[in-house]
């Protein structure tokens, strides 16, 4: 399944930070996932988010203003 | 105890190095090794701790408490007393903003919990108690929440509504005391650990190079500059001290960590407490980068009201400190 994962974050560090983790697990288990950033401030608030950078897989935000690690996102790929 | 530490210090210097005790470089080496091995092992405790008392305290739930309990006007003390144990982060700023404003928190209240968020957070507690001991963090870490929760009240009855963005006050309109549905993670300590532990090494690794750099600095002061040097220069009764402090304290954020072992020296060699807390709560609670942040949901004269009422009152703060201390 074709998984949709969207990066909420305004373009703090922190939010770069969390791109290339997704990016670098993406590419390294070859994951067939469509990835976009969401740097609009209206757009992430409709996810109710307060704290960035968010990871929102299939619609569902799975973390909250923290970098995950490369082995928590090959979990929540999976 | 931290005796050992200084234990530690003393047999590096004297007998590893065989320096003599009262050369410059002796001393200033000496004072070195020990503030950074305490201020380090201190920053590790507290940063932990708090991340743990976060972890089961997120910032959903300080929302969804204060937008829920009906507290009248203890609000802001709650707010600001949240904001003690929130980490903050200023590229979060705007959605926690818009968050509270949605939840239909008052404008006031959530203006006492962006205050107090950066001004006493884990990394400030942390460099207080290692820097200052813990009466001066007890005192700053009260006055941070006290300055909190008095800027909101002030800032509540400015009525700045009508200055937000056009789009911030269309989400006021709508706002509403809602309780987010939100995933609770039923996750035990053991679970929440690991996340824990990284967070710390994190925040650890961003600010240990400008502590150690702070330190050396403090400690090249520490042993040139002579006892009560900065006394004839900055007296407690020199009046523009204060204002020249905070505002000056103001552009200095992102070094922090730098920024207060050299004030620490700068207090030992004769600054007032009033006026070096002062400074020290503009360095930690007032930056630029986070005003311009701000502009997507202020303009910029509610900025400007923002920023000018707690200057304010962290000023009337110094000159309170360096009368009572």
């Amino acid at each position: 399944m074709n998984k949709i994962i969207k990066i909420l974050g305004t373009g703090c560090t922190k939010c770069k930070a969390m791109t290339s983790v997704v990016q670098d697990v993406i590419s390294e288990n070859q994951i067939e996932a469509s990835l976009e950033k969401v740097e609009d401030i209206m757009e992430i608030m409709k996810y109710n988010v307060m704290s960035t950078p968010a990871l929102v897989i299939n619609d569902e935000i799975l973390i909250k203003g923290r970098v995950p690690s490369k082995e928590e996102v090959v979990a929540l790929l999976k | 105890m931290f005796n050992w530490v200084q234990n530690i210090a003393d047999w590096f210097v004297y007998d590893l190095l065989s320096l003599n005790k009262g050369q410059h470089l002796a001393e200033a080496l000496n004072f070195f090794i020990y503030d950074t091995t305490k201020i380090l092992i201190l920053l590790f405790v507290v940063i932990f701790f708090m991340g743990i008392v976060n972890s089961y305290f997120p910032i959903d739930k300080v929302k969804n408490y204060l937008s829920s309990k009906k507290l009248y006007g203890l609000e802001y003390f709650m707010a600001s007393l949240f904001g003690v144990v929130t980490p903050f982060c200023s590229c979060s700023s705007v959605p926690l903003f818009i968050g509270f404003v949605k939840g239909g928190i008052p404008l006031g209240v959530t203006f006492s919990f962006l205050i107090t968020s950066p001004l006493v957070n884990e990394v400030a507690i942390g460099l207080f108690v290692g820097l200052f001991g813990i009466e001066t963090t007890i005192i700053y870490v009260i006055s941070g929440i006290l300055l909190g929760t008095i800027s909101g009240v002030i800032l509540k009855y400015l009525k700045l509504e009508k200055y937000l963005t056009p789009w911030v006050k269309e989400v006021l309109a709508t706002a509403q005391r809602d309780q987010d549905t939100f995933l609770i993670e039923k996750q035990t300590l053991k679970q929440r650990l690991p996340i824990i532990w990284s967070e710390v090494i994190k925040i650890l690794k961003g600010i240990i190079p400008y502590v150690i750099v702070g330190i050396a600095i403090g400690g090249l002061m520490h042993g040139y500059i002579p006892e009560g040097f900065f006394e004839q220069y900055m007296a407690k009764d020199n009046l523009f001290a204060v204002p020249i402090a905070t505002i000056l304290a103001i552009p200095m954020y992102s070094n922090a960590s730098g920024i207060l072992p050299v004030v620490q020296v700068l207090v030992a060699k004769g600054i007032p407490l009033g006026t070096a807390i002062a400074f020290m709560m503009g360095v930690v609670g007032l930056s630029l980068p986070e005003a311009l942040l701000l502009k997507k949901v202020m303009t910029i004269k509610l900025i400007t009201i923002f920023f000018s009422v707690v200057t304010l009152c962290i000023i009337i703060s110094g000159y309170l400190f360096n009368f009572i201390l």
